[in-house]
């Protein structure tokens, strides 16, 4: 009877680690091979791209606050894979920040490095890889929403097939590092765009919803150009606009570099 | 007088002054100019107000600390070849009281901050020609490499953090490769601090022996012949896989005055090259970097000239975190040792306080971002066990729209004696409030 119940354990122990590769049995994709195409869909679309982004913050007071910026964002590996990546973003608005630079070396098995350019002392700042779960520029965003959670941060599972989602639950390998238990992307079946993420507390209870309201084909990849974060708890929103999106733009490394920290890329930046 | 002492004599350059009228005739036609040639051509900028109080009574100055209007505007044109740039302030400030306008000081009703072209004769090279404001280094509000003038007096009186940054009149040449990048700033006429003269900051007259401010305006004689009182700056960098490696070199004046001249008792600016290196990249949970330098104060290369600063080795070594969400803390350690002490120690003239070998400076800034990172709370802390002062920069600032935003805060010394670095400031301890609206 004893040695029943430990075999018992043991398959349940197999199920638990590796789950089984979702129900029905025909479904051919891992959960991690979803979560892989959605990452290179969400983050990875070209070898390079640009977007004008707008973000409109709307606090619990129903106060609103206005973000505007470009952002340039290339892949050290190439088009569609996933790797190291580098972004610039160049503030247009508020007045405060306009023409501050925000430079990013994201990198996949490391901190990030980053550097903020104040242009009004001319200063190149060395700044800190700060907790990746706090607000990107006071919206309801994360920093890791903009630029993407790495994949191996969190163990995946298919909870559901729908016919147009894949439905992917994740817990985190080190839970004391984030402030989710768990949290579900629904992820098209077609274009692998993730369309909507929910992060729950321990008690199940949803908090904070990631929800795309319109997908664009722009130079062959479909794109989340319309999006809003909501705080679920507290109140608040956050309403991401891209603009003027292209891909393949033919960024140059050096973009990334001091000499365009100091001195913005137009060309690019148009 | 010591040369320690000597060294916080803060006088001034007279006979620059340009009328007021005219300039700004001048900035406003170049900004209307633009303005009018496309209508996409955008004015930004911002109007502030900002009043301060000393908290001491200092018998020697006004009892406001700070209490100005100013309109920042901004604009930037592109030609086919180059990119104009314009930043202009004007200013009222009742306190200072003085509207003539002197673009070399930063005084009267306008100051100049930018006006320059920028421009690539080359694929791997970049001119900026004109007024600019640069700044390179490693150090958080602590300058060893970095010898471009600093306005002092705005540092104290509490303007914010980018008017401590003075411009200069220059002609930046960079030029970029895989190996190695170079930065050349050549100033044809040197360009000093905007230092600490007693019109606005009480400092310690070693003359006298005490603490003075509007009562003893220091006066300097500040070299000004165009193509020989010039200054060159150079730095050869490069990032290596995140590591930023830069190397240094210098030739100029000392910045604030490094000397005294009994015969006409002004304040000199010595000639001084400073040679140095740095170091920064990733470091643990957070940021390190060092920062060496070497003052090679050439009028004094013995340093038994009492009446011109010795040479100095300068050494900067910080790092930065962010401690818990949206806490960061930077700490630093600096010190300033003093070349040829014993030289400097015999020449002393009777009397004099004497200046410590080693002069070693912590720092200390901590961050916090608040609602929404809308309030953020911040001190940045100096402490000299060495001198046994120490300087606070405690700040509130909260951003009530995307236009509005309020601030307040202080600047406080402490010292145990009134002859050290910070410790001569004492009297200037004081509290600021500002009111910005950007566009």
């Amino acid at each position: 009877m004893k040695k029943h119940l430990s075999r018992i354990g043991f398959i349940l122990l197999i199920l638990l680690t590796n789950p089984p590769a979702g129900f029905p049995a025909e479904a051919a994709l891992s959960a991690k091979a979803i979560v892989e195409k959605a990452v290179a869909a969400a983050y990875y679309q070209g070898k390079d791209g640009r977007a004008q982004v707008s973000m409109s913050i709307t606090d619990a007071q129903h106060r609103k606050r206005t973000r505007r910026f470009t952002l340039l964002r290339r892949n050290v590996s190439g088009a569609g894979v996933i790797g190291d990546q580098q972004f610039y973003v160049y503030f247009h608005r508020p007045a405060d920040v306009k023409k501050m630079v925000f430079m990013v070396l994201k990198k996949i098995d490391k901190d990030d490095d980053r550097w903020l350019y104040l242009p009004a002392l001319d200063l190149v700042k060395r700044i800190a890889a700060s907790d990746e779960r706090t607000s990107f520029v006071g919206s309801h965003f994360f920093y890791e929403d903009v630029s993407g959670r790495g994949m191996d941060e969190d163990v995946h599972e298919l909870l559901e097939e729908t016919d147009q989602y894949y439905v992917i639950q994740s817990r985190p390998k080190k839970p004391d590092a984030v402030e989710f238990a768990y949290y579900k992307n629904w992820v098209d079946k077609k274009t692998f765009l993730p369309m909507k993420a929910e992060y729950y507390k321990n008690d199940d209870r949803a908090y904070r919803r990631y929800t795309v309201l319109k997908v664009e084909l722009i130079d062959g990849h479909p794109t989340a150009v319309h999006s809003e974060m909501k705080d679920l708890i507290g109140g608040g929103k956050t309403v991401l606009n891209y603009a003027k999106v292209k891909y393949d733009i033919g960024l140059p490394e050096t973009i990334f570099s001091e000499r365009y920290l100091r001195r913005a890329p137009r060309k690019y930046l148009r | 007088m010591s040369v320690k002492l000597r060294n916080r004599l803060t006088p001034s350059r007279r006979g620059r002054a340009c009328p007021a009228p005219v300039i700004a005739a001048v900035i406003l036609i170049v900004l209307t100019a633009s303005f009018s040639a496309t209508q996409a051509q955008e004015i930004n900028g911002f109007f502030e107000s900002r009043v301060g109080a000393r908290i001491y009574k200092d018998p020697d100055q006004k009892d406001l600390s700070i209490g100005e209007a100013r309109l920042q505007l901004e604009t930037e044109k592109e030609f086919d070849a180059a990119t104009l740039h314009i930043v202009a302030d004007f200013i009222a400030d009742p306190v200072l009281n003085e509207y003539e306008s002197d673009l070399e000081r930063g005084q009267g009703a306008i100051d100049l901050r930018q006006a320059n072209f920028l421009f690539s004769p080359h694929d791997s090279a970049d001119v900026k020609i004109g007024r600019q404001i640069l700044t390179w280094g490693t150090g958080d509000l602590l300058f060893i490499n970095d010898l471009f003038p600093k306005d002092w007096n705005a540092f104290f009186i509490g303007r914010d953090t980018e008017y401590l940054k003075a411009p200069s009149d220059a002609v930046k040449t960079s030029f970029f490769s895989d190996v190695v990048n170079l930065d050349l700033v050549y100033t044809p006429r040197f360009d000093p601090d905007r230092f600490i003269d007693g019109r606005r900051i009480s400092y310690f007259n070693g003359q006298s022996g005490r603490r003075a401010g509007r009562n003893a305006i220091v006066q300097a004689a500040t070299p000004d012949r165009w193509f020989e009182d010039d200054e060159i700056a150079g730095r050869l960098y490069q990032n290596f896989r995140g590591l930023e490696l830069a190397l240094y070199a210098y030739r100029g004046r000392w910045k604030s005055p490094g000397g005294f001249d009994p015969n006409t008792g002004q304040a000199t600016f010595p000639a001084l090259s400073v040679y140095g290196g740095s170091a920064r990249g990733a470091l643990w949970r957070g940021i390190g970097n060092i920062e060496v330098g070497y003052y090679d104060s050439e009028d004094d290369a013995e340093g038994d000239d009492p009446l011109i600063r010795n040479s100095e080795f300068r050494f900067l070594a910080g790092y930065e975190q962010e401690v818990v969400t949206n806490l960061s803390a930077g700490l630093q350690y600096y010190l300033q040792r003093l070349s040829d002490y014993t030289d400097y120690v015999r020449t002393l003239p009777a009397g004099s306080a004497k200046a410590d070998e080693n002069r070693h400076v912590l720092s200390l800034r901590l961050t916090q971002l608040l609602m929404n990172q809308d309030l953020t709370l911040s001190l940045f802390t100096y402490y000299s066990p060495s001198d046994a002062d120490a300087y606070l920069r405690p700040k509130a600032a909260y951003k009530i729209d995307d236009f509005w935003s309020v601030a307040l805060g202080g600047n406080l010394f402490f010292g145990e004696e009134d002859h050290t670095f910070f410790g001569q400031f004492e009297k200037n301890n004081n509290v600021y409030a500002s009111v910005r609206y950007g566009f």
